[in-house]
């Protein structure tokens, strides 16, 4: 299997602050490679230095076998960029907007109008084709930007951060327009906050962590490290914490964790089935809840259980 | 450069200049933002000073008009920082540069723009002053040179915007220093008053600055009168501005973007 992305040992540096410190990545051609990390992590400044926007302080990188500091231009003839904030002029209509694009890349004026009109086909935007970006909605804009980073028919797409800010709604229609270029055999780099994202998306996902790479694999393998889902269950009254602290551990088979101050225990489960457990043992101590959930993972928990430590955000 | 790669950059230099006019024809206001100053400086000076400073508002609006074109032009000249300024910080530049073009192309496509922004501000600014009572005193031929001139001096002056919008880090910013640079040349010439009443530092600053040596060019050109002299220091002056801004503005550019 061939490689689309290759990087070796990336260093950046931003005065003290180490952007990349020394990143490995791989993503084989046609394949989904998700970066996974909170912000200030480093994702996107692996994302500019491999879509040439930025030189490297040590280490190299090619893109389809090109240097991207040597040889640039090759490069950017093969990839499409879709920044985290959509990086399209806001003034313009979607249909001039793709046709600039278009002309950029030697289209003719025929050509690059066709080309326009058939992206805002494919992305459902025809109605607003002639509106200013401005006036669209997050997801439409999303899409917007996502047809412009595709007017060239690139084989690497790096997308950044492509659902931060929207709503589920428009969040599924990115990804399904993702799952659509991946079926074309698009090589596709995205980044994200959300390891939902990653999951739905990625064949395998880097998790980064202050510019390093901390852990690396297919979702499922990540998942299991962090342990499936979490039973959290915070009594009515405070005085029942003992208690209820014993039946969950009984139950799962180990220490809940217990936060005094809210109530709230909080327990890994691999087996749902425990939840209708847990609620009938409540029951019959005579004990009242007023939360009682099942959870999947949060990015906090993946970061707790693969670096040891508690993402930036929730220390605040 | 080969030509073939030249002639690609002009090509999308033109495509990136029709994206800046398509700009203006969205957003004319942003351009009256760079004309409404000069213009309210025209109105203002000419009916609350002129009569005091020239015996009458006629003499002295033929006298001011020519030193308007200048700071119009300057004011004009402003945009092109920030609007290049506001390209960068809003990632619009992150695409074009993650495509295979020449890197120039974005910085042609801006200062093509430019002529465009400036002949509508002259244009403007004419009409006003034309309603006002200002008349052209010589032909057609002097007026279109003195246009012609006139862009050029933006052009000339619009590297040191261009300069000044990739150091700065956001448009606002672009757009405040931009403000202060220009008030006091505007100020410190002999646009609005004569340099003769001006302190000695100031008057020998005023009567070689390139706003004062513009307007004298322009009035000669407009009004009558000597032109050669005038002339040949604004030439001086925008070679000058070129030779110093133009390296300043390329290498800022090729640092941030």
């Amino acid at each position: 299997m061939s490689l689309a992305i290759r990087a070796e040992g990336l260093v950046k540096h931003y005065g003290e602050t180490k952007a990349l410190d020394g990143v490995d990545l791989e993503v084989p051609e046609g394949k989904v490679v998700g970066v996974l990390g909170p912000n200030g992590a480093g994702k996107t400044t692996a994302v500019r230095v491999l879509a040439t926007l930025l030189r490297p302080d040590a280490g190299h990188a090619t893109v389809g076998g090109h240097d991207v500091v040597k040889n640039p231009r090759a490069v950017r003839s093969l990839i499409g960029l879709t920044g985290q904030y959509a990086s399209v002029d806001e003034d313009l209509s979607g249909t001039e907007n793709l046709v600039l694009l278009a002309r950029l890349l030697d289209h003719s004026r025929a050509g690059a109008r066709a080309r326009a009109a058939e992206l805002l086909e494919q992305f459902e935007l025809t109605d607003a084709a002639g509106r200013a970006a401005k006036t669209y909605s997050g997801g439409m804009r999303r899409r917007l930007d996502l047809a412009a980073s595709l007017v060239g028919n690139p084989s690497v797409l790096y997308l950044d951060e492509p659902t931060t800010g929207l709503d589920p709604h428009a969040r599924n229609e990115v990804w399904a327009v993702v799952r659509k270029l991946v079926a074309n055999g698009v090589t596709v780099l995205l980044t994200t906050q959300y390891l939902e994202e990653a999951d739905q998306l990625a064949d395998t996902i880097t998790v980064f962590d202050h510019g390093r790479v901390v852990a690396e694999g297919r979702p499922d393998e990540l998942k299991r490290r962090v342990g499936g889902q979490t039973l959290q269950v915070r009594p009515t009254s405070l005085r029942d914490l003992d208690v209820v602290q014993r039946i969950l551990g009984d139950l799962t088979g180990v220490r809940p964790t217990r936060d005094d101050d809210t109530g709230l225990l909080t327990a890994p489960v691999n087996d749902p089935v425990l939840l209708s457990t847990l609620v009938r043992k409540l029951d019959d101590a005579g004990i009242t809840a007023d939360e009682l959930a099942l959870r999947l993972p949060s990015l906090d928990e993946v970061f707790l259980a693969l670096t040891g430590k508690q993402t930036e955000g929730s220390l605040a | 450069m080969s030509t073939i790669a030249l002639d690609k950059g002009m090509r999308h230099g033109f495509s990136l200049a029709w994206r800046g006019i398509l700009k203006i024809r969205k957003n004319p206001e942003q351009l009256m933002d760079v004309t409404i100053a000069p213009i309210v400086f025209l109105a203002m000076f000419t009916y609350l000073f002129g009569g005091a400073l020239a015996g009458n508002t006629d003499a002295y609006l033929q006298m001011l008009v020519p030193g308007i074109m200048v700071m119009n032009i300057l004011q004009a000249s402003m945009t092109a920082g920030v609007q290049l300024n506001t390209d960068v910080s809003k990632g619009v530049f992150d695409r074009f540069r993650s495509m295979p073009i020449a890197r120039s192309a974005p910085l042609i496509g801006a200062v093509l723009a430019d002529i465009v922004r400036y002949v509508v501000c002259i244009m403007v600014l004419l009409v006003v002053a034309t309603v006002m009572g200002f008349r052209v005193q010589t032909g057609p031929v002097e007026l279109l040179v003195a246009v012609g001139l006139t862009i050029v001096f933006g052009l000339a002056f619009c590297w040191a915007s261009v300069f000044v919008g990739m150091l700065l880090k956001t448009p606002q910013a672009v757009q405040g220093m931009m403000f202060v640079l220009i008030m006091p040349l505007t100020f410190g010439s002999n646009v609005f008053v004569g340099t003769s009443t001006m302190p000695g530092w100031l008057k020998a600053w005023a009567d070689i600055s390139p706003v004062s040596l513009m307007a004298d060019a322009l009035r000669g050109l407009l009004n009558g009168g000597a032109i050669a002299a005038p002339l040949t220091g604004s030439l001086i002056w925008m070679v000058a501005a070129v030779a110093v801004f133009f390296p300043l503005a390329t290498w800022a550019y090729r640092k941030r973007v």
